[in-house]
This record gives C-alpha cells, structure tokens and sequence, in this order.
C-alpha cells in the first residue's frame, strides 16, 4: 500500500506537466512562448523577493545562530516529547508563521544536517508542505483592500499552524515505514 | 507588522547569544545569512520559472477554468452567504484551483481579486467580514496537493524518493485547514450572536 502511494506520488508532478502542455496543443495554444511568457513573470517574482527574503534571512541566521530558538524550544519540548514529536523540529514550526523564508532555512539546515530520508527530514518535509506564512498572508490580504480591523483571522490561521506541528509525525509514521 | 518582527528578531538574537556565549557565531552569521539568501533565491529562481511557466499554458488553455467549475459546489458549502454571489465565488474559485495546484504565484493575485469582489459586499469596509475572515483563513494554510517546493529541496539534497512525503502533507494539510475554517466559522458564530 506504501509503496503504491510512493510511486503514484513519483508519477504526480510528470504526468502532470505532461498532461497540460498536451492539453495545451491539443488547443492549438503556442506552449512554448506560452511557457516563456509564465517563467518570466516567475523571475519577476523572485526579484522583488530578493530584499525581502536577503533582510529576513540575515535576521533568521542570526537567531538560528545565537541559539534563541533553542531557549523557545526547551519550553515547548515536553509538549513534542509527549507527542513522540522531534525536538529539533520547533525552531522551524515557531517561525513558519512569521516567515516563509525562515521557516525554509530552518528546513534546509535539517535536509542538510540529518538527510531528507530521516525521520526528521521526512517530519520537516511534512511540516513545510503543509503549513505557509500566516502573517504574509493576513498582511497582503487585508492591505490590499484597506481592512483595519482583521477580527480573529490571526488567531484561526495560528490555530491551524499549531495543528500542523501537532500531527506532523503521527501522519509521517503512519504513511511511511 | 514586519518593522517590529524584524528588529525584534536581531534584537533577541544578540541578547540570547550573550546568554549562550555565542556572540562569535552571531557574528558568522551576518555575514553567511547573506550568502545562504542568495543561494536560497538561485534555487527558487528556477522553481518559480518553470512553474510560473507550466502554470501559463494551464491558464491559457482552459484548464483551470474547467476546473474552478468543479470547485463551485464544495465552495458553496464553505461560504453558503455566497450562493447568489457568482461574481465573488468565481474569484474564490480559481484562487482555491491555484492554491490547489500549488501555484502560490497565481494564488495570491488572484487571492486579492476574491477580496477586492468581498469587499463590494462588506457592509463596513474597515472591518473584515465572515467570509472574508474565512477566504484569509484558507490561504493562511496550505492547499496544495503536490508538495514542489519541499519535493524539490528533497531531491537536491539526494532523497531517494522525494514525493513519499505527499500522503503525509495532504493529511495533515487537510486537518490544518479544517481546524483553521472552523474555528474562523466558530468566531464568525460568536460575533453575531453578540450583535444580538
């Protein structure tokens, strides 16, 4: 069963792009200019990210090195060890909220240190795939449209954060062996 | 927002590196945070290229307005306000379709045309509505059912299979979503009963 869902994972992302860019002859569309003219915008994209994310991870290196969110995350790991939830991984679930660029950094260091196919890598893995920046979002959103008042959609987005960090391992130990 | 968090974070950080005696590894770290930025948008360059790419022909050809028309009628459940607001549940629906693929370059512009469309409805427009509370809700979280950007990272750093971490994320992406939407719905239930 787990390596039937392996596998149909490995196929996803291929036949996915397979599947539109047929689609997309199939419409008599030009793919390639088509293609061209989307990655542009994308490179668009990481340009105006460059400030953001260069401020934001300096700030990020600094706290991951000064070892501040190792004091935070002594006061969360009775909570993770009752939880059979690996310590390490609270750095990363503390700032995923604030940070999309933090909480990547945090992930990469994991990859890096411990390997994409441990049990903390696959943990990270999870936690980053199923969590994304719930400040920006609130931000942008509501800038946009000029709402003051946001009401409890801070406290809703940091309640569904909590319940990532919170199921992450359960689910990494029941989907994979 | 960011003009306290940022400050804050240098400022705690150099306090707790006096605590931890690590102010000489503080000092690496300006220096090397620079550099880590740099690599870690040399990486997201390529991803969001191709991405923004592929996702261009979906859009040009049809595909995610087919599929925003599956979208509707789950949408109809969650924002059952809406049911007579084409105009709005539109806007909604293809934002869930792009955040569904994946697709956070296409989600947010479009992200911001469904709040652009609520707000038209909102009674006071310097007060977020029930639905708007609830549509922001939906982004705080992660919709997506193919994980790239983490499967991507994976692989670079030699994984032997990237995507075994899918069923994973979806699940627990899943329960996020539900619990954040909930209570979203639950504080929406509060406030009016006590406009009562």
């Amino acid at each position: 069963m787990n390596s039937l869902i392996n596998t149909l994972g490995a196929w996803v992302l291929p036949l996915m792009v397979v599947a539109i860019v047929l689609f997309g002859l199939f419409k008599k569309i030009k793919v390639f200019d088509c293609f061209i003219q989307g990655a542009k915008s994308g490179a668009l994209t990481v340009y105006e990210l460059i400030p953001t994310l260069t401020g934001l991870v300096v700030a990020i290196t600094m706290l991951k090195e000064s070892g501040a969110m190792l004091l935070a995350a002594k006061l969360f790991s009775p909570l993770a060890a009752f939880l059979n939830i690996p310590e390490e991984i609270i750095p990363m679930s503390l700032i995923s909220p604030i940070s999309g660029g933090g909480s990547l950094s945090f992930f990469e260091s994991i990859l890096k240190e411990n390997g994409p196919d441990s049990f903390l890598g696959r943990v990270g893995s999870v936690l980053m795939g199923s969590t994304d920046t719930t400040l920006y979002a609130v931000t942008v959103y509501y800038g946009a449209v000029l709402i003051k008042k946001t009401r409890h959609t801070l406290f809703a987005g940091l309640c569904a954060d909590f319940t990532s960090f919170l199921l992450c391992s359960f689910f990494v130990n029941l989907t994979i062996d | 927002m960011m003009n306290y968090i940022w400050p804050l974070m240098i400022v705690i950080s150099f306090v707790s590196s006096i605590i931890t005696g690590r102010v000489p590894e503080l000092s690496k770290a300006i220096i090397q945070g620079g550099q880590d930025a740099v690599e870690l948008l040399i990486r997201l360059l390529s991803m969001l290229c191709l991405w923004g790419g592929v996702m261009e022909i979906a859009q040009q050809s049809g595909i995610t307005k087919t599929l925003s028309r599956v979208m509707k009628p789950i949408l109809k459940l969650i924002f059952p306000s809406l049911k007579k607001e084409n105009y709005a549940l539109e806007a909604i629906s293809m934002n869930v379709t792009a955040n569904v693929l994946g697709l956070g370059n296409a989600a947010t512009p479009l992200g911001l045309e469904s709040m652009r469309r609520l707000q038209q409805l909102n009674k006071n427009t310097e007060v977020a509505s029930d639905e708007m509370v609830v549509f922001v809700v939906m982004n705080t979280a992660a919709m997506h059912i193919i994980p790239t950007t983490v499967a991507t990272l994976r692989s670079q750093y030699g994984s032997e299979n990237p995507m075994e971490i899918m069923p994973a994320s979806i699940l627990t992406s899943v329960c996020a979503l539900g619990v954040g939407i909930a209570v979203a719905k639950i504080g929406n239930y509060l406030g009016r009963r006590k406009k009562k």
